[in-house]
């Protein structure tokens, strides 16, 4: 084959050569000269962005699935592979994560063996190993239609019932404990966060996020490998969306409401102004967009929405993670060049890892044919070359 | 019956001994350079804090109820008999949840270190176990830091405040915050300002409740939740079965 090197492959490159970089000094030096954690901030963005996010982004897994296998929804069937393919690449890629952030990486199986069931994070670590099997599993007949293996095949077919019941009911559980893993500190996070409706907060915004991610992750992926879109699927995607949304939108009211913060979140202030961001980019604009049945109905103005909904969750988990304390601990937490290369890398790795599965597994089998005779298309996403050369 | 330490800052002189000796114990390193430093960290477990002719110590409270033992996925923190929260280095994964759980903000990381621990005052659980005082109160020359039973010294706190009321405020810090710690305070000048969350924001519940509240459900929402699931499952295909069915009994009906 031959290789061709492209800006956006360079970008990959210096992305991941960084990276490599910034994971010798982690390993090398210790987490203090990797990143600017510090006794006052002991989780950064590697918690607040790669697991906190990395979780939420990958929620498209258990509803999709869910939709399709327990809800019997057939028209959503083209998508449940390329969904699966991302929850799964984005539990590995969290876990990767974790071994960056983790103080002692290599004690992780520690979990197995002394564990602490009053401990949220504990349920938080079972869940996510769990899943990610579960995960595998559901994507596992990927390979083994790629190889032919029938028998095998079948067994996997047989429980796959299980493994999407299994699959749903790991991620209510650890989805929802995100949030609740941030109940213990009533003193430290500002009262814009701190609600003891966290739990379901953080499981709303997984729904309303697998909603958007799988748009996304269809919009792109379309353009990326020339496959046709399959709109009338993103249309109803883009209507249950706009549905999670007002929902989440209300109970968001409802919570501020009840804790007497209207007036607060009203007033100019550090914390506001990070919260205006948030709630404007996951609800206002995301619910003003796709109220518009033309926008609900364009490709494009589905990926738009989608978009802003995405960055507009990520910023309310970073407000949960970061903005919230940094009033309690008075001084401001803004991360290192090494801690943004990590992130970054690990995001990379995850678009060449879903270009290669793409291009290896059967991950859209019934278009294989269009993909080999595809023409050169016009595209006008920036990442999707990065998607498409990824796995030369 | 549970140890603890009961500092009263008006009897203080700042002398720094109680960090010598806290050092001393720890096997850390003490210079006057450590002594100037003036806030915690993975080598100095406790600090006497200077505001004009104020003093006031931090250190681990020894919470009754600790929510770093509480969110520790592993275990590596336990509340011992005797008092003392005390650490299993072996167990700790490094996650850090303890550091960002502790409304007193006491577990502190070796941050250049490639095999980091959490440090914090233990306080000196051989010692205790062994029916000594802790190193700081051993060390300490005017009786600021005292070393008792926990109910013996709530008594004498109240007493002193009841003889001094104008020396003190009126409030003992630890007999009722977070439900409790085993270091008690009296201090002449609201706790705030020492960097102490406010009595009133800490409130008197047990930190581990907060999140107990949900976790206790789990158990229950479990088996709900996969019968509902599964229900749902039951419900949306026996839909496509009976379909079949009665697709099957009209040709029939139309043939016959």
């Amino acid at each position: 084959m031959k290789f061709k090197l492209t800006l956006w492959k360079l970008v990959f490159v210096v992305i991941m050569g960084l990276g490599v970089y910034s994971a010798y000094v982690r390993y090398a030096h210790g987490l203090g000269a990797v990143s600017n954690m510090n006794d006052q901030f002991p989780w950064g963005i590697w918690i607040g962005f790669d697991v906190l996010c990395g979780v939420m982004l990958a929620a498209g897994g258990f509803i999709v699935t869910g939709a399709v296998h327990l809800l019997n929804i057939e028209r959503l069937h083209s998508i449940v592979r390329p969904t699966v393919l991302t929850a799964f690449l984005g539990y590995c890629l969290v876990i990767v994560g974790l071994c960056f952030d983790l103080g002692r990486p290599w004690f992780i199986w520690h979990q197995l063996i002394y564990m602490n069931p009053h401990s949220v994070m504990f349920e938080v670590g079972f869940c996510v190993m769990f899943y990610t099997t579960v995960l595998f599993f559901e994507f596992l007949p990927n390979v083994l239609e790629r190889f032919n293996l029938k028998r095998p095949l079948k067994w996997v077919k047989n429980v796959m019932a299980i493994l999407v019941v299994a699959g749903i009911l790991l991620s209510t559980l650890h989805q929802s404990s995100l949030g609740t893993l941030y109940l213990i500190m009533p003193s430290k996070l500002h009262p814009f966060w701190y609600s003891p409706a966290l739990p379901f907060f953080f499981f709303g915004s997984a729904i309303a996020v697998g909603l958007a991610m799988t748009i996304f992750e269809s919009s792109l992926s379309s353009r990326a490998f020339g496959r046709q879109l399959e709109l009338p699927v993103l249309i109803e995607l883009g209507g249950a969306l706009l549905v999670v949304l007002w929902v989440n939108a209300l109970l968001r009211f409802e919570d501020f409401f009840h804790r007497g913060q209207l007036g607060n979140i009203l007033k100019p202030s550090y914390e506001a102004y990070f919260l205006w961001l948030e709630l404007a980019l996951a609800f206002v604009i995301p619910i003003a967009l796709l109220s518009f049945k033309k926008v609900r109905h364009s490709s494009n103005g589905l990926y738009l929405a989608a978009v802003i909904c995405l960055l507009g969750f990520v910023t309310n988990r970073l407000n949960v993670s970061v903005t919230g304390f940094e009033t309690w601990v008075g001084h401001h937490y803004v991360p290192k060049w090494t801690e943004f290369m990590i992130t970054l890398s690990i995001i990379a790795g995850g678009f060449a890892l879903f270009g290669l599965a793409v291009k290896y597994l059967p991950i859209f089998p019934q278009e294989e044919h269009r993909v080999a005779n595809r023409v050169a298309e016009p595209r006008p996403l920036g990442v999707a070359p990065v998607l498409e050369h990824a796995g030369d | 019956m549970s140890k603890a330490l009961l500092y009263d800052s008006t009897m203080c002189i700042g002398c720094k001994q109680c960090e010598a000796a806290c050092a001393a114990q720890n096997k850390l390193p003490y210079d006057d350079r450590v002594a100037a430093e003036s806030v915690q960290s993975e080598h100095k477990y406790t600090v006497v804090l200077t505001r004009q002719d104020k003093f006031m110590r931090r250190l681990c409270m020894h919470c009754e109820h600790p929510a770093c033992a509480s969110v520790c996925p592993v275990g590596a923190f336990h509340k011992t008999a005797e008092g003392p929260v005390v650490y299993d280095v072996w167990k700790c994964i490094g996650c850090r949840y303890c550091m960002v759980a502790c409304a007193f903000a006491q577990p502190k990381y070796e941050w250049q270190s490639l095999n980091p621990r959490v440090r914090k005052c233990i306080m000196c659980p051989e010692r205790v176990k062994a029916g000594q005082q802790t190193a700081c109160a051993e060390a300490c020359p005017t009786g600021a830091t005292k070393f008792g039973d926990r109910d013996d010294l709530i008594k004498e706190a109240q007493e002193r405040i009841r003889q001094n009321p104008s020396n003190y405020v009126p409030h003992i810090y630890g007999l009722t915050e977070v439900g409790g710690t085993c270091v008690l305070l009296l201090s002449g000048v609201p706790f705030e300002q020492f960097g102490y969350p406010a009595p009133n924001k800490v409130g008197d519940v047990p930190m581990p409740e907060y999140t107990m509240r949900v976790l206790s459900k789990i158990p229950d929402f479990i088996p709900l939740w996969a019968v509902v699931l599964g229900g749902v499952y039951w419900i949306s295909h026996r839909r496509e079965d009976v379909a079949a069915v009665e697709a099957a009994l009209k040709k029939d009906g139309g043939a016959r």
